[in-house]
């Protein structure tokens, strides 16, 4: 697969060289003046578009690329300035460059010029097919073939595009541009703009946060304590709600238990109530003057109001069963249908054998939810280490972390890395810069988790297969 | 049949009883689950106090919370986050599909590249984009009040990347239908039209309801968009401004009549569609 794969690469790469030279001087030429084959070849509206292109794009250069590209290195040169204004009679501030938008066009030029240089190869070869067809007495393409193409064989391109270009402008440049900002110093004393112009710092900002300046209350301590309880979080809340969910769903399947809709159906219904209602609510049912307080309060049991979110044990703990609240109801969904898919003769051999209900649910239940499930373990295991709406809506990230004086974003007990970075973008004193640095850490653990566990996963299908 | 009934009374007599402790469970889960929503429901129409109090039936019944919603911003919110989840949803259905049909029946030269680089990008947290897209979206005017627009364009832009379970749906219909169709001289739009998106009924409501459900419940980004401009605001980002220190005294009862009005709507869309949503989840988790 991946030999055939490559040999295909070098012939689409030859294949360019190929044209080039061997075509003839208006393909040739295709490559400074683009779509000039596809105008000797008959073929006006391919030649027209490709043209249009390359005289937009050098439109483009001359007016506004060439400045963007050309600024990317200093990302701004002259800031905002007072300066005198003789209408006024009175100095202004003056605003110059925007680092902010040179970085954001220049990245965005650059892979414009990408795109240019794929539409010249695409031109001469476009150019050279229809020399070869000429030659050999075919018929040329004409705009209609392309055009029915598009709705029939090349349909995956009309259907992608769109999609595409939205991934591509929405997705991936946003990536790009804050992989960048990492290493700049682009926060809300310098955006770029109207504060100041940001530079670059190179890696800088992620020697701040591998810093254990400043003792306990340190960036590296502070980011180690996050990233523990991060870890800590997501195992605990992917495996709560994993064994619990698939032994909830054992209950209601059980042979003889009655209303099994009724039941599925009361828990499947707490997931159409949107989450953010739920927790938030929840959340303020915990406060000091909430309900449960009030209830307990009144019942006697508790002669002052328990701070359940001001203890940073009691706010773990709390989060963590919340969770489990929130996210049994899924869980039952999805091991319902792979119970019943579990083939009976299993557990009809494993009581012959003599296997007690905890064995069964040891030696057969959990290998195979085990065994069909991982991808989804996997998911959702990362997934909550990115669980942004638990954490928030129930606790904000609190209670505070008094240590975390010299790091931005008031650090709190139950904060995730991905709460902490949202906490940096906000208000005057955001830090996107340390954002981005936190952004860039969490992809890396991430992705290499995934990576871990996928190849691990990739030998277990070789092993056992129960089907 | 006779004999094996007597040989199994004794274990007869240790099911009731493990069924009867299952019932127990059940039940007592059943309230600690539906508990929350009583007291939300209940709270909703207490008028005798509008901060937070230590009981759940309201001394005075009434709508008087509900009557000052539709004086409120909520409104706005309500009507933003209708209008945005509305068109989110027509919009995000239309490119999921084309993305997982083409992902599951073409075979062309980026494919794999393409799905390998969704992986990858997937991967990064989507949050961190969001302090680009503010500044981009606010120098094209929408944010704040516009956030309407903003938001529409960032939920929809993106959502090819949410291909995932659809495309594994549309895997499990046989590429055999296609060809034939093909050979009885059907285009590849027709086939797709006409013949595949019948037959994904299940998956195609599946992405429907969760493209409603997604911008329904979001918060980071509309907060984002919004701006703390309150006509901006989506009913999760409003909502939450009234639970803030500051206004949770007089806004809290208020707040659970927004909720429930924000619940009603989801909860019957799910009540209907609940088969759909029970199908697209476990086929998801199962594949991965």
């Amino acid at each position: 697969m991946g030999k055939s794969e490559k040999k295909k690469k070098n012939s689409n790469g030859l294949s360019f060289v190929k044209a080039f030279i061997k075509g003839d001087i208006f393909t040739k030429l295709s490559a400074p003046i683009f779509g000039l084959g596809c105008f000797v070849r008959g073929q006006i509206a391919r030649g027209v578009m490709l043209l249009g292109f390359e005289a937009l794009f050098i439109w483009y250069m001359i007016n506004y690329g060439i400045y963007w590209v050309s600024m990317l290195p200093s990302l701004g040169l002259e800031g905002p300035a007072k300066e005198y204004d003789s209408f006024y009679d009175q100095y202004v501030t003056v605003y110059h460059d925007n680092s902010f938008k040179i970085l954001l066009y220049g990245v965005l030029t650059l892979f414009l010029i990408l795109a240019v240089v794929y539409t010249l190869m695409t031109s001469v070869k476009m150019s050279y097919t229809a020399e070869m067809k000429k030659k050999n007495g075919q018929k040329v393409d004409k705009f209609k073939d392309d055009l029915k193409s598009l709705v029939d064989e090349k349909f995956y391109k009309t259907l992608l595009s769109l999609p595409c270009l939205g991934i591509f402008l929405f997705s991936f440049l946003p990536i790009v541009f804050m992989i960048l900002v990492a290493f700049t110093n682009y926060d809300g004393a310098h955006d770029g703009y109207i504060t100041g112009l940001f530079h670059w710092v190179g890696f800088d900002n992620f020697k701040t946060l591998f810093s254990s300046n400043g003792g306990t209350g340190s960036y590296f301590k502070i980011f180690m304590s996050i990233l523990g309880w991060t870890i800590v979080w997501a195992i605990l809340a992917t495996f709560t709600n994993y064994i619990l969910g698939i032994l909830v769903a054992m209950m209601i399947n059980k042979k003889g238990i009655r209303f099994k809709k009724l039941w599925r159906t009361i828990l499947v219904m707490t997931i159409a109530i949107p989450q953010f209602i739920s927790l938030m609510y929840v959340s303020k049912m915990f406060d000091k003057t909430g309900l449960i307080n009030g209830f307990l309060l009144n019942a006697g049991w508790i002669s002052a109001p328990i701070d359940f979110w001001g203890t940073p044990l009691y706010a773990r703990i709390l989060v963590v069963v919340i969770n489990i609240w929130i996210g049994i109801p899924y869980m039952m969904l999805i091991a319902t249908g792979i119970l019943m898919n579990i083939p009976a003769d299993l557990y009809e051999s494993a009581r012959i054998d003599g296997a007690n209900p905890f064995q069964q649910f040891r030696y057969i239940t959990m290998p195979y939810m085990l065994f069909v499930t991982a991808p989804y373990l996997l998911t959702s295991f990362t997934g909550n280490m990115n669980n942004f709406g638990v954490i928030y809506f129930l606790t904000g990230g609190g209670p505070g972390n008094s240590k975390a004086t010299a790091v931005g974003g008031g650090v709190g007990h139950t904060d995730l890395l991905i709460t902490w970075l949202f906490k940096l973008t906000q208000g005057t004193e955001a830090s996107y810069y340390m954002a981005s640095v936190i952004g860039i850490v969490i992809f890396v653990i991430v992705s290499t988790i995934t990576l871990i566990v996928y190849n691990g996963l990739g030998s277990n299908k070789n092993e056992g297969d129960f089907a | 049949m006779m004999k094996q009934e007597k040989h199994g009374l004794g274990m007869s007599a240790k099911r009731t009883i493990s069924n009867t402790i299952i019932y127990i469970i059940l039940i007592i889960m059943s309230i600690i689950w539906l508990a929350p929503f009583f007291c939300i429901v209940f709270q909703s129409f207490r008028t005798e106090s509008t901060w937070q109090v230590g009981y759940v039936i309201p001394q005075k019944w009434g709508l008087d919370n509900y009557k000052a919603l539709l004086d409120s911003s909520f409104v706005d919110w309500y009507k933003n986050t209708f209008i945005i989840a509305l068109v989110v949803c027509v919009l995000q259905t239309i490119i999921v599909l084309c993305m997982s049909y083409t992902l599951s029946r073409f075979r062309f030269k980026m494919r794999n590249f393409l799905m390998r680089f969704m992986l990858v990008l997937g991967l990064f947290p989507g949050i961190l984009g969001i302090i680009i897209l503010y500044r981009v979206l606010a120098d094209m005017g929408l944010t704040k009040s516009n956030a309407v627009f903003g938001l529409i364009l960032v939920y929809c832009a993106a959502s090819g990347m949410g291909y995932y379970i659809s495309k594994g749906f549309f895997d499990t219909i046989p590429m055999s239908l296609d060809e034939a169709a093909r050979i009885d001289g059907a285009t590849r739009l027709q086939v797709f039209i006409q013949m595949i998106l019948p037959l994904a009924k299940p998956i195609v409501i599946y992405t429907i309801l969760t493209a409603f459900l997604g911008p329904w419940g979001d918060y980071v980004f509309a907060k984002f968009v919004a701006f703390n401009e309150p006509s901006g605001m989506n009913t999760a980002v409003g909502l939450f401004t009234w639970l803030a220190p500051d206004a949770i005294g007089r806004k809290y009862t208020m707040f659970c009549a927004g909720g429930v009005v924000v619940a009603i709507p989801v909860t019957i869309l799910f009540l209907f569609l609940q088969k759909y949503y029970v199908e697209g989840v476990t086929g998801g988790a199962v594949k991965g």
